[in-house]
Formats: structure tokens, sequence, C-alpha cells
């Protein structure tokens, strides 16, 4: 595929930048575009963590006081439940989906994805599914309320609200798996001559393997909720005792999806991580076959772990010791990651431009969130732990402080490329620490709140639980402001700012920066050879 | 202009207060630490958790020297050139295989405790727990006798109308009760969704999942009182049903069991004693409190949204007995909210006792301005009507 010449393909056709394509709305409505599609992917994903984040927000001020103020309990419920959802299946996966689509082809020497239609098609099944997502607030007996893990038999019993929540999680669960196809192809085939796998940068390695984990598991997933819609409308007795069936077996399926979820969250962060940290230290990435090894490792091992998230269901005692040694091995081929990028710097002429300080805030977070998971793993320890506010920290500390500032890192090094002007680096920089201290100030006291005994997913607490959560509110408030510096400093970029040269960045080494700032409409008509 | 510099400066200053206060109120604060241990287990797990807590310190501060010190002496603006190497097998080993051996040295531990945990022979008593929403039930399957235990923190305090007392929302009517140095097996169930039973003090978390019993122990080795919570989302009251036990001295505990068999002696004549309307409303108003009040609230007005009507001038209520006594016994289905979040339909109370049943409609018959022609209940009624 990738020796075809271009030409050969579109027979002559004028293909100017834009030249046969419609303007306005309709650009985006039927655009094939790798870059246009990656761009719609990384706005809906903003437009989703803004909404997941007014709904954290929500969450935070009725916790500021103990007692009930502002919303009722089954609105409160609601509120953790959609934001999850939300911010897992909305924010989190369609922002690392924008990134691939944006760079991979640009990181492989191609013109554009493998399967350009199907992109177009995969994208645009996301704003429906949140659009019923979100409509489910306002259906009769409210939206979800069974938390993003929607535990039989509680989601059993909740309205329609729940029914919409289904459809929607198959909606994306479809626009993922047809994403992750048309990236393992774009992958496999699409590489220019010379781009051996054992070349491919480190985000299109993450991005293969992730590809992979996501067509194993959400199939899972769809099973699992459809066995969900069964049992609440057909009368089929999966998860009821009282048929033969069994509300554990549903834990079971979710999380042989839901854990592999996590690394399918995280490894492309960790690809954008691998990108940044040896540009700005100036150096090669230490150690490339064995990253590759334990994203490879990281991938298979997050199969086997996943009774994990049920240590206090009542598993027999051989069980938990297996889970339980599974997962504290996960902290090997990931510990190793951390020593490499260390190891990466180390040496290096490093400078720490707002990509870099977002790279170092994960790595210092994400590491932090990697210990307490390791606290975690532990069994009985986590029997003190289980639903409570710890689990909330440690997980914030990898999805947030991990994913996220990682997705930050990669807007800011990538925006001269996309946009073809510089960000201000100013803004950048006060995004940076407001996100960093606030995160710190909304995340840190809730490992304090679960050690004290707070369980999660409460809308009322015991009054010795209440300093601490005001200081979590405070900081939640502080972190969601902090966002709009991120918008500001994209908006402005976009609008100008200093002309972008190809590289801005003089470490920089991927093929993306051989292409012209802002790239060409088709990145690479003529594959580059790669030596 | 100058308001916005103005402005700037005040979130400056929240920010920057903000950041200080984790540091201060680590200290000011009592609750950021594990509740203090009332069994071998939860002292165990303690001492497992620092053991681990602190060799990840180490190595945190391990790492991020090692990174800190790099980024202070490999920075581009004090001039270093950068190295170009990218490769040591022998420094990948080494990071490899030790970090795997400190694991082996964790699990170890952490093995002996999870065996020690999952061995319920040999327990002295079995007490078999049930949840439900949003209750607990406790039953001493030994003896014969059970009871309910349901939260007591008054409605007026969660909404702010009246100051929050100690124990706020960590306190019920009747607690678990239970003799000091005994080894108690657990049974865990559920009637209706998954709940999870927790005391942090006694390291115990179970879920309980209807449909299956599931079991775990503890020994309590010290007399007192410990509190605990539903730690598995149960629905919309899953705040609200917290976990209290009272361990009691050996000798307490058997004055109290006596107690508890006496009362159920005189409770099984109950049923055909007539009551006073008096003390059947004023006992029927506690019992409508801890169970009916959820929905049909404590002024008796009903809640539209999940289905509950007003019980003010409600035509069952002001009916015939027999047909409240039907309803409050076997629950209702029709003309209710289907689908609304606690499903929709008024459940069957028949768990209550006939006083219990006979009180609370008694009180529903004579309160908030209600005056029903038939308004006394009386236990023989309800006892009657029970098939």
């Amino acid at each position: 595929m990738s020796t075809i010449p271009h030409d050969a393909i579109v027979g002559g056709l004028p293909h100017d930048e834009h030249a046969h394509h419609p303007k306005g709305i309709m650009r985006w409505i039927t655009t094939t575009n790798h870059k246009d599609i990656g761009t719609m992917y990384l706005w809906f994903s903003f437009t989703m963590f803004l909404i997941g984040g007014m709904m954290a927000l929500t969450i935070r001020s009725e916790l500021f006081h103990p007692g009930l103020q502002i919303v009722d309990p089954e609105f409160f419920n609601s509120m953790t439940t959609l934001h999850g959802l939300i911010m897992i299946f909305g924010a989190l996966m369609p922002g690392a989906v924008g990134f691939a689509n944006w760079l991979i082809p640009m990181q492989i020497g191609a013109p554009d994805m493998a399967f350009a239609r199907m992109n177009n098609w995969s994208f645009w099944l996301l704003p429906p599914a949140a659009i019923m997502l979100l409509l489910s607030l306002f259906v009769p007996g409210g939206a979800a309320s069974g938390g993003w893990t929607m535990y039989p038999p509680l989601t059993v019993q909740s309205g329609m609200g729940m029914d919409l929540t289904i459809f929607a999680v198959h909606i994306m669960g479809a626009s993922s798996i047809m994403g992750s196809i048309n990236i393992i192809t774009t992958i496999l085939n699409l590489r220019a001559p010379g781009m051996t796998l054992m070349k491919l940068p480190l985000f299109c390695w993450t991005w293969l393997i992730t590809a992979y984990l996501l067509i194993a598991v959400m199939p899972v997933l769809a099973g699992a909720v459809t066995m969900l819609l069964t049992d609440r409308h057909f009368g089929t007795s999966f998860f009821n005792a009282a048929g033969g069936g069994d509300p554990v077996l549903f834990q079971h399926v979710f999380w042989f999806f839901g854990h592999p979820e996590v690394y399918i969250i995280i490894l492309p962060a960790f690809g954008i991580i691998s990108e940044i940290i040896p540009v700005f230290s100036r150096k090669p990435l230490f150690g490339y076959a064995s990253m590759v090894y334990a994203v490879a490792a990281i991938a298979i091992l997050s199969f086997l772990v996943w009774a994990h998230h049920m240590f206090t269901t009542g598993l027999p005692a051989a069980s938990i010791l297996f889970y339980m040694y599974a997962t504290m091995l996960i902290a090997v081929p990931t510990g190793v990651k951390v020593f490499n990028w260390l190891a990466t710097m180390w040496k290096g002429s490093i400078s720490l431009e707002a990509p870099m300080l977002f790279a170092l805030g994960f790595l210092f977070l994400f590491t932090t969130g990697g210990f307490t998971g390791l606290i975690l793993a532990i069994q009985p320890i986590d029997i003190q732990f289980q639903d409570t506010y710890y689990v909330v920290a440690h997980f914030h500390y990898v999805m947030v402080a991990g994913t996220l500032f990682a997705f930050f890192g990669g807007v800011y090094y990538w925006l001269p490329k996309w946009t073809g002007h510089m960000y201000d680096e100013k803004i950048a920089d006060w995004h940076f620490w407001g996100s960093f201290i606030f995160f710190n100030v909304a995340f840190f006291p809730m490992h304090f709140l679960g050690l004290a005994g707070m369980p999660r997913r409460v809308p009322d607490y015991a009054q010795q639980f209440t300093d601490w959560n005001q200081v979590s509110t405070i900081g939640a408030f502080g972190f969601g402001l902090s966002q709009l510096l991120l918008l500001w400093a994209v908006l402005k970029c976009i609008r100008g700012g200093a002309p972008a040269p190809a590289k801005p960045w003089e470490g920089a080494m991927t093929l993306e920066w051989t292409l012209p700032s802002p790239p060409p409409y088709h990145s690479f008509e003529t594959p580059p050879v790669v030596k | 202009m100058c308001n916005r510099t103005e402005l700037a400066r005040r979130l400056l200053r929240a920010a920057i207060a903000g950041s200080l206060l984790v540091p201060v109120a680590a200290f000011a604060v009592p609750g950021w630490y594990f509740q203090s241990p009332a069994s071998p287990v939860a002292q165990e797990i303690i001492t497992l958790h620092d053991l681990i807590f602190w060799i990840c310190v180490v190595i945190f501060v391990g790492v991020f020297g090692t990174m800190f010190y790099s980024l202070w002496k490999h920075r581009k603006s004090v001039g270093h050139q950068a190295v170009q190497f990218h490769e040591n097998t022998a420094v990948e080993v080494i990071w490899t295989v030790i970090p795997f051996l400190i694991l082996l040295f964790m699990a170890y531990p952490a093995t002996k405790t999870i065996l020690a945990m999952h061995d319920t022979a040999a327990s002295d008593m079995t007490i078999k727990v049930t949840g439900s929403q949003w209750k607990w039930n406790y039953d001493y399957v030994q003896e014969g006798f059970g009871y309910y235990s349901t939260l007591t923190t008054p409605l007026a305090q969660i909404e702010g109308r009246e100051p929050k007392d100690e124990n706020y929302l960590l306190e019920v009517d009747n607690p678990l009760v239970v003799p000091v140095d005994e080894k108690v097996r657990v049974l865990v169930t559920a009637s209706d969704v998954i709940h999870s039973w927790w005391v942090p003090a006694f390291g115990v978390k179970q879920d309980a999942i209807p449909g299956f019993v599931r079991d775990t122990w503890f020994r309590a080795d010290k007399v007192g009182i410990y509190r605990g919570q539903c730690a598995e989302l149960c629905g919309k009251e899953h705040g609200f049903m917290p976990i209290v036990v009272e361990v009691k001295s050996k000798d307490d505990y058997a004055k109290w069991l006596g107690e508890q068999k006496q009362k159920l002696a005189a409770a099984a004549e109950n049923p055909n004693k007539v009551w006073d309307e008096k003390d059947l409303v004023a006992h029927g108003q506690q019992v409508f409190n801890a169970n009916c009040a959820a929905c049909h609230q404590p002024t008796g007005t009903g809640n539209a949204a999940i289905g509950a009507p007003a019980l003010v001038g409600d035509k069952v209520v002001l009916g015939p007995k027999q047909h409240q006594i039907d309803v409050v016994l076997n629950g209702q289905t029709d003309g209710v909210v289907q689908k609304a979040p606690t499903g929709g339909k008024m459940p069957s109370w028949s768990q209550l006792s006939d006083v219990d049943i006979a009180a609370a409609i008694t009180y529903t018959r004579n309160s908030w301005g209600n005056k029903a022609a038939e308004n006394v209940v009386q236990p023989a009624d309800v006892k009657g009507e029970r098939k």
C-alpha cells in the first residue's frame, strides 16, 4: 500500500488544499481527512471534559459541608455516574483517538488513515451517544445512578435513563472498535519505506497495542451491558440469583473489560510522554526496545488482574492470592518505563517549556498514583480501602494527573505543528502550575479521607471528614478554573502568534517535524524514506 | 482594569491559601489516618500498610531525588551538553530484577495475613447480617432472635435545620452487640441489591450479595462502640445506612442476651394485648420515622417523584383499617410511578412485628390533621390479616 503513489489513487483530480471539499459545516460533517477528524475528536473531548467537570464541581459543592444542601441523593448519584462515564468514554478515550488521528499518519509518513470514510463515521457516532447520555438526565426516573460500573441488581431497578446509558455505551464501543481497526491497519500497512516496526515512534507503538486491547475488550463490555438490558426488560436472569444467575458474574465480565480499559486510557499517554521527554532533554529515548516490551507486558498482564476490583466480594483465598501477585507484577514493567524516562533525562540538556512541565508533572503524580496502586493491590489493605475515597484519590492520580496531563503536554507540544503558530508560553506555564497545584489540593486530601474511613459515592458524611472535604472542594474549583487557561492558550494560538517553523523544537526527531507547519492537507503525498 | 487586577490578586491569594492548607491541616485535623484498631486483623492490616507505605516513600525519594538532581544539573540553561547514550543492558536488568525482589518481600507478609483472614473455622458464635435498602438486619442464628438496625439521625439534622450531633450519620437504633475476645463468624447476604458490611476498626469488609451467603469473621479485642458504613453503592440512601457494633464484656453480653430472650418471650404474648391509643401513636411515630418517612416524609406529605403518595387526607389512611393493614403487610403496585428510582412500589413490611405495624398505622390515622373513623388499629387486627 505504502508504495502506491498518491496520484494513482485520486487519478489526476486537483488536490490542492480544500480545493475539492465543501466549506463551512459540511466540511466537518463530510470530511474524511485525518487532521479534520482529529481536530473534531479533540474538541469533542474538551467539551465533554468541561461537561464532566461541571458534574464534578456539583459533587464537590454538595460535599463542601456535611448535610444535604444543593442536590438530593438520587441526583447526586446520577452526577457521580455520569461524571465517570463522560470523562472515560467522552473525554479521555476520544482525546486519545484525536491525537492518534492527527499524529499517526504524520509519524509513519502516510497521506491519511487507512479507512478514511470509516474514520468519519467513528467520530460522528460519538455526538449522538453523548447526547443520549445527557438527555437521560431529563427522562422520568432520572439518569443512571448506579455508578459508572453499573453493578446489578441496583441497575436493574433504575429507570429508562439506564437504558439510554446502555445504548450510549454500545454506540461508543462501536466507535472505539472502528477507530482501533483503522489505527491497526494504518500502522501495519501505511508505514513509509524503511520504517520497520522497531523504528516506529513510541506514540504509534502504544496506540497499536491500545487498539488491540480495545478490540479485545469493547465487545466484552457490550456483552455485559446487553445482558443487563435483557435482565431489565426481557425476563432473563443472568445477574438475578432468584432465577439461577449471579450478581457477581456481572462484575467479572465488567472488570474483564474494565481493567484493560484503564491501560487503554494510560498507554497512549505513555506514548505522548515518551515523545516529549527525549525532545526536551535533547537525547534519544533511553531503552527504546525495553519500552516497547514493557508496554506489551503491561497490556498482557492487564487481562489477568481484573478481580482485584472485587477483593471484597468474597473470593476464595487462592484466587485472591493469584490476582494480588499478578497485580503486583505490573509494578515491574511500569517501573521500567519510569526508570527509562529518568535515564532519558539523565545527562541531557533539559529545558522546561510547557510540554516538558506537563511531562514532569505526569511523571511525578502518575508515579504517586502507581504507588497507591501497589498499596491497593495488597488485598488485606484493600479490604480497608475498597470503595473509599482512597480509591478515588488513586484513580484520579493516574487518570487526571496521568492521562490528562499527558494530553495537555501533547497539546502544547504539537500545537505549533497543528496551527502553524507558537502558543503563548506564559499562559501555558500558568495553566501548568494552576493544574498541578490545584490538582494536589483537590485530590491529595482524598487519601486521608479514605484512610479515615469515608466511603465513596455518598452525598453526605460524618463530621470528622469535614475539613479535608472542604480543602478538596477548594482545589477542585481551582483545577476547573485553571482549565480555562488551556482554552485561552489554544484559541489564541489558533488565531495567531509567532509563525512556527517546520521543527520548532530543536530536539525533535520524528517525521511529523519534517512537514511544514501547518502540514499540507494530505500529509505525505510521497512517502519519505526512513533510513 | 483595576477590578481585574484586584480579582487576579484575590484569586492568587486564594490559590496560595489553598495550597498552604494541605500541610497545615495535616497537623490540625485528626482524621487523616486509620481508625484505631480493635481487632488483631485490623492491627495487622495497619502494620502491613505502614511497611509497604514506607518502602514506597523510600523508592519515591530515591527516584525523584534523581529526577530533581538531573533537572538541576543537566539543564540547558546552565549550559549542560546532552550525552547521547540510549541503552545499557546491565542497568536495565538491575532495575527489572530489584523491583521484583522488593515485591517478593512485600508479598510474603500479605499472603500470611490473607490466609489468616480467610480462616473462619472454630468460631465461637455466628451472626447473620442481611443488608436491605436501607438498613441492616442482625440475626443471632444460634439464639433464635434478630432485629433491624436503622439510622437514627433525624432528617432535621441532615437538612441543616438542627445542629448535627457528635455521631451524625453514624448512629442507629439497635446496634449489633457482640462479646469481647470471641471469634464471631459473620454470614453476610442481602435481600435486594448489593451492600457491603464494613467496620474499619475490625478490618472487616464483606459485600452483601443478594442470593448468596459469604462469610467473614472478627475478634474484637477492646470493649467499646465501633462505627462503620455501607461500602457499596446501593441506591439513594446509600450514605445513610451505618453500622454500629457494641462490644461488651463477656458478663455484660450474657446479661444483654438474657434481656433479649426475655423480650422475645414477652413479644410472643404481645399481639393479644389491647393498647391505649396514646401509646400506639407514640410508638407508631418512632416506627413511622424509621421505616416509612424516607418516602412518605415525616410530615406525611409524600414524594410524588418516586410515587410515594401523601398520607395527609389519603383515602386508604382514612378508609377501612383492614385495607390499610393489607397494603402495609403485602405492599402495593398499582397507581405508582413505575420505574421510579426505588422501583416505584410500596414494599411489603411484613417483617415488622404486629405491634410495630399496628402502631405505625394508628399513627398515620391520627396525625397531621388526619382523623380516620376507625382510628385505632390493635396488634391483634394485624395478626388476623397475616396469611
